[in-house]
């Protein structure tokens, strides 16, 4: 796809939704557009972190396998959501498995790309930080709440 | 000498009869129950339900404020009252008084979005809201339903949310907290789903239940999202004893929550809720 049209997928995208144009310009060179069949995986824990997902349509599962108990869905991903923090931080390497649900379509940010991109011009670096970050702290919270174990039976 | 009456008498119970009794979830039953002379009830109101020899607890009214026929009450089996009462089997007889509290305002909605989250059981305290919603579906505008629960197995009212979903008119999404991996739906907390859900901040009105911890989580949430924390209403569950505002067991700061409430609104409810171990 034309970089224009990734621009404005991106542009779309609740991520880089106030971004510039000159800086969505410098991030669609790292994007393409990628797609998932239903029940195939995105990547698997262990694999080297290449790529920072933008989910646009479509749901997928992050897991932990363990013996005995089988594939464990920890959180769910959606349209609008972004998968993949991994990609930002040595080694560089997924700590989960990500499986499509259901049929998905991201952009899909190589991260090599992207990494240069924010080292060389701090003030996108710092536009991709401060977008990043919430992503973060609000699936920190919502671990911590999903912790807490709020629905079970108390008298 | 006049017997006392039950109709004058707010501390004297009405005998209710249950006609009907339907499993919900391994802890979970809802009855529905007659009384002679119901006078029917709003939408967020509570009665006290006694077993005789046992004792008596609130629980709010789950069933349509159109039905006054029945009175339907969905209970968790958790405590010794509770679970005496979900013990019970049809025929069986039950003292009740009420309906007490104050109800949710949803017909003041009309006109605006609406967001209903609730989590756990608090989805049956809701479940009038709902019937009010789509019976009237024409008066509101967007209308959201976001549920969480611990798990798939633990989803209260399973069919009535597929049959909501299925209407199309309103956005009903439910979330767990820990999932197998045949479950084709969310996993995460119920706040999470409120940042994709779509309504218009400045015109929407929401309705929160569910565990005090996410009731704050909630309310924060949807004021982050820019709705105004006069239209956001939470029902507070505390230790309701009298439920007439005589006792003060339920008293939370200047409110007592049997009478006051069980419905106030967040910018009442946040100063207190802030306050450690009120």
């Amino acid at each position: 796809m034309a970089i224009e049209g990734l621009q404005r997928i991106l542009a779309g995208h609740p991520l880089f939704r106030d971004l510039s144009p000159a800086f969505l310009d410098m991030l669609a060179g790292c994007a393409k557009n990628v797609r998932f069949a239903a029940d195939t995986y995105m990547f698997h824990e262990g694999d080297d972190a290449d790529f920072l997902y933008l989910v646009r349509d479509g749901h997928a599962a992050l897991e932990i396998s363990a013996p005995g108990h089988g594939r464990m869905v920890f959180q769910t991903v959606s349209g609008g959501g972004v998968i993949g923090l991994s990609w930002l931080v040595p080694p560089y390497r997924w700590r989960f498995d990500a499986r499509a649900k259901e049929d998905l379509r991201a952009i899909a940010f190589d991260a090599k790309c992207l990494r240069g991109k924010c080292d060389a011009d701090p003030a996108l670096g710092y536009a991709v930080m401060k977008r990043i970050l919430p992503a973060l702290v609000d699936r920190l919270h919502d671990t911590r709440v999903q912790m807490l174990d709020l629905y079970d039976a108390r008298p | 000498m006049h017997a006392p009456d039950p109709h004058t008498d707010p501390m004297l119970p009405v005998i209710a009869r249950i006609t009907r009794r339907t499993r919900e979830l391994s802890d979970v039953v809802t009855f529905e129950m007659e009384v002679e002379g119901w006078p029917g009830f709003e939408p967020g109101q509570f009665n006290m339900l006694a077993v005789f020899g046992v004792g008596e607890i609130p629980i709010s009214i789950s069933g349509p404020v159109s039905d006054s026929s029945k009175i339907i009450h969905t209970i968790r089996d958790v405590g010794p009252v509770s679970r005496a009462l979900a013990a019970l089997e049809p025929g069986a007889v039950l003292g009740l008084r009420g309906p007490y509290g104050a109800p949710w305002p949803v017909k003041a909605a009309r006109g605006r979005d609406v967001v209903v989250v609730a989590g756990g059981l608090g989805l049956a305290p809701v479940r009038p809201i709902l019937y009010e919603l789509m019976e009237n579906r024409d008066a509101y505008g967007k209308i959201t339903l976001l549920y969480g629960a611990r798990s798939p197995s633990e989803i209260l009212f399973r069919e009535e949310l597929g049959a909501w979903r299925s209407r199309l008119d309103m956005g009903v999404e439910v979330t767990v907290d820990r999932a197998p991996e045949d479950w084709h739906g969310h996993v995460g907390v119920v706040t999470a789903l409120l940042r994709a859900a779509d309504f218009a901040p400045a015109n929407t009105t929401a309705f929160v239940c569910g565990p005090e911890i996410m009731i704050r989580f909630a309310a924060n949430g949807l004021t982050d999202l820019g709705v105004a924390a006069t239209d956001i209403h939470l029902s507070m569950e505390r230790n309701m004893q009298c439920g007439i505002g005589l006792c003060g067991h339920c008293q939370l700061g200047p409110y007592f929550l049997c009478k006051d409430g069980p419905v106030f609104d967040w910018a009442t409810m946040k100063p207190l809720m802030r306050i450690k171990e009120l």
